[in-house]
């Protein structure tokens, strides 16, 4: 090396890994993709059997509400527009700010996840649920449809706990100051697991509630 | 680079600092080389249980008729064999050893990006492990490693276990790959370029990026069986309007991209050995590098061969045959630049060029094997034949078998310090060899002519070849114990035979060897210097044209 004070900085650090913004991020990439990877595996057998029972998914999907379904939609979206908010204020320095913003995004999924559990208690009540006599005696398409149904939505669900968590514990990790203005990518990395949480519902909306 | 050692100071080595070998302290360590070893001791340790099973079957295939294993009692020893051998041995055994003691270093990093996922891994992989062990307990499965469909759903089996130690060891190889990805892009030495990365970091590299992209879909497969059996969701039960293909479509998405997995880090070991134990440089380093990641593209779409036999459209069939013949050919490129490296090199004749020998012999008999079976008029009659267990023991035993004992040989003076004693290793070497064409040729013609594969019986015409194969079985294990043995006996406690290690042994050009052996915790307290290539070594009475060809400025 040239230039040997910059040498001498570096040496008892040098290649250990220590706070890498850069690495975390890649870090948190390439675990989305085995997100995406995941679900894309389930769009796949929802394309599938799309194409073999197309009228049936029409048929099952005409039971499940819209109105209830926007809703969520809804609710997501202003989830991530409040994450989104937190980490700005969070760059620019404002921690309480930053907090308030995260709880928003913790309602928000709580929201969502009370008025999914409505909406599967009110199939539950209809005798609709796997393993149902009521749904086993139904044409076999609109078995797979509601069988898909449960399956994505629920997979999805358990994101969204597992989301909500990841958000208390960042929120307690800005609070301790361990998250801050400097150390951000933490945030930045739950930022975006919760926008692919959204995302993904943004794309089983209408696959689920919108056959037509 | 050169091939001179970095000054010793004198550090106390990995092993010994921190409580020494044999404390608890490893069980929380985040340092990548104890991380290594840990895995390589449970490794080690499943793949001997698991031959254990093969030896059983193949004690069973003794004679026509039932010996000591009834048919029920044959595929639960089957399916618990392929498990470990696929999820607990083949899988993790380079990328998780080697990938984590050898690539860090060779990149001239002191760990990988995120230590402490890293030992994560370590614990999911346990977990697998221990559920695997556990589903013995419960009675065992019966449904073969495939686990498919509609059988895996209707068995009385205890499926859940495996199946869901399948869905954590996926984790634990997923983790290690994203480890590896961060650590090739984040901490290499701002000195070594792409093109100056040993070819063995290429492969792990390739691998890793295979590792992240297929194994979540066989993760969300199997979560998929299982809610069938826990919920009776039936996506892929026919009664409740599923398609039981699309489970094996899902299944062999990765698996097969999985085989890649299996034998891209064997390939980048042998790439590693060949030029070093041929002091030459290696021949079409370009080549090499791009046809791994050539391999991981196109072995991504071949995953249908398997069911060539299972019900599909004709177009579909040959679209996959052509596939599979492509993606044939990065392999041969890989083959054909070993030999030419070799060509006017000094060979030195020491066992990890012995096992790299064997892997090309071995793995070419499974490569061409495997053309066989990509001609569907071929498959149509070969298909569930024994054939197809030559087949892949050639391929997985052969290729990635044969090379994690030469990775063995090779790293082991780096990891532990010591060398072991070579004549022993030799005869070891032999056994396993013979042994190994003796146990799995014979069952290529036996599968030509007919006899199935996952069968604990069989008509007497088949009993030659049957009887050959259990010898052949008893042959190779005696080789693998005396590897092992060969292993253990040399280690500075037991000290049976074998000697010190210098730090380069083998005058490679990679860092990992120009580091004292076995390592201290931090492997560099300074940035390395790259000047030149991996296989640049220093010897100038080696003077054969293609070594001088390019002029050291070139690697500036
Ligand atoms: C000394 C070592 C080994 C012996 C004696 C052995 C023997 C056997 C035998 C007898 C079978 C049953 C074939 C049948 O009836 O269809 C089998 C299956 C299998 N073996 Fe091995 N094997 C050995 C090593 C390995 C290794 C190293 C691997 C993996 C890399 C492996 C992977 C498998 C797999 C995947 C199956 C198929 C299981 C199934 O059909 O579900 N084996 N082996």
């Amino acid at each position: 090396m040239s230039n040997a004070a910059a040498h001498d900085d570096h040496h008892a650090h040098y290649g250990v890994p220590g706070y890498d913004p850069v690495a975390w991020k890649m870090g948190m990439w390439l675990f989305l993709f085995t997100e995406l990877l995941l679900f894309g595996a389930v769009f796949i057998a929802y394309a599938v059997y799309l194409e073999t029972y197309t009228w049936h998914f029409t048929v099952g999907s005409a039971q499940l509400s819209i109105p209830i379904g926007t809703f969520n939609t809804l609710v997501l979206l202003t989830s991530s527009l409040t994450m989104a908010l937190s980490i700005a204020a969070l760059q620019r320095g404002k921690k309480e700010l930053s907090i308030k913003l995260l709880d928003m995004t913790v309602a928000c999924a709580g929201l969502f996840c009370v008025v999914k559990a409505f909406e599967w208690g009110a199939k539950f009540e209809h005798g609709i649920y796997p393993g149902s006599e009521h749904l086993l005696a139904m044409a076999r398409g609109e078995q797979m449809f509601f069988g898909l149904y449960f399956t994505m939505t629920g997979i999805h669900a358990l994101h969204v706990i597992i989301g909500a968590a990841l958000i208390l514990w960042v929120r307690a990790r800005i609070k301790s100051g361990a998250v801050s203005t400097e150390r951000i990518t933490f945030l930045d990395n739950i930022g975006l697991y919760w926008h692919l949480v959204d995302l993904i519902w943004i794309f089983l909306f209408p696959l689920i509630y919108l056959v037509a | 680079m050169t091939t001179q050692a970095l000054p010793d100071l004198g550090e106390v080595d990995y092993i010994r600092a921190g409580g020494g070998p044999w404390s608890w302290e490893w069980l929380k360590t985040t340092d990548h080389k104890r991380i290594a070893i840990m895995y390589l001791l449970m490794i080690v340790a499943f793949f001997f249980v698991a031959m254990t099973l093969g030896l059983l079957m193949r004690a069973e295939l003794l004679k026509p008729g039932t010996q000591f294993l009834d048919g029920a009692a044959y595929n639960r020893v089957l399916t618990l064999h392929g498990v470990i051998m696929i999820c607990l041995f083949i899988i993790p055994s380079i990328p998780a050893i080697f990938g984590n003691f050898a690539l860090p270093i060779m990149v001239g990093a002191n760990d990988v990006s995120f230590p402490r996922l890293n030992l994560a891994s370590w614990y999911f992989y346990v977990a697998g492990a221990v559920l695997a062990l556990w589903s013995v307990g419960a009675g065992g499965v019966d449904t073969g490693w495939t686990f498919y469909v509609p059988y895996s759903g209707n068995t009385d089996a205890n499926v859940v276990l495996p199946m869901l130690a399948a869905f954590l060891l996926g984790w634990s190889s997923i983790l290690t790959g994203l480890n590896m990805i961060t650590t090739v892009h984040r901490l290499r030495a701002p000195t070594m370029g792409w093109r100056q990365m040993p070819l063995f970091v290429w492969g792990i590299y390739a691998t890793s990026w295979i590792a992240v992209l297929a194994t979540p879909v066989v993760g969300i497969t199997l979560v998929l069986v299982l809610f069938e059996k826990f919920f009776g969701v039936g996506i892929f039960n026919a009664s409740m309007g599923g398609d039981p293909i699309l489970f094996q479509h899902m299944f062999w998405i990765y698996s097969h991209p999985a085989v890649y997995i299996m034998v891209l880090p064997a390939m980048a070991v042998v790439s590693e050995i060949v030029p070093v134990f041929s002091q030459k440089r290696i021949f079409g380093y370009r080549f090499i590098a791009v046809s791994s990641i050539a391999i991981a593209a196109i072995g991504s779409l071949v995953w249908a061969h398997h069911m060539f036999t299972s019900g599909m459209a004709d177009e579909g069939r040959i679209i996959f045959s052509f596939l599979t013949f492509f993606v044939s050919v990065p392999s041969a490129v890989k083959i054909f630049n070993w030999l030419a490296t070799m060509y006017k090199g000094s060979i030195r004749i020491e066992l990890p060029m012995l096992f790299a020998f064997a892997f090309m012999f071995l793995f070419s008999i499974g490569g061409f094997t495997g053309l066989q079976q990509a001609a569907l008029s071929v498959d149509i009659h070969i298909h569930d034949t024994s054939f197809i267990v030559a087949h892949f023991h050639y391929t997985m035993f052969g290729g990635t078998g044969t090379m994690f004992f030469g990775a063995l040989y090779y790293w082991w003076p780096k990891m532990f310090g010591r060398m072991y004693n070579k004549t022993l290793g030799m005869i070891g070497f032999v056994l396993f060899f013979v042994g190994f064409n003796t146990l799995y040729f014979p069952l290529f013609i036996a599968g030509l002519k007919g006899m199935p594969r996952r069968y604990q019986d069989y008509l007497a015409e088949y009993q030659g070849y049957h009887e050959l194969s259990t010898y052949g079985s008893w042959i190779i294990a005696t080789g693998l114990i005396l590897l092992v043995l060969n292993l253990i006996g040399c280690m500075r406690w037991a000290k049976w035979w074998g000697s010190d290690a210098e730090t380069n042994p083998w005058n490679a050009a990679s860092l990992d060897w120009r580091v004292p052996s076995p390592p201290p915790v931090h492997q560099f307290h300074e940035e390395p210097i790259i000047t030149d290539g991996p296989y640049d070594y220093d010897i100038p009475h080696l003077g054969d044209d293609d070594s001088k060809a390019a002029p050291a400025e070139v690697q500036a």
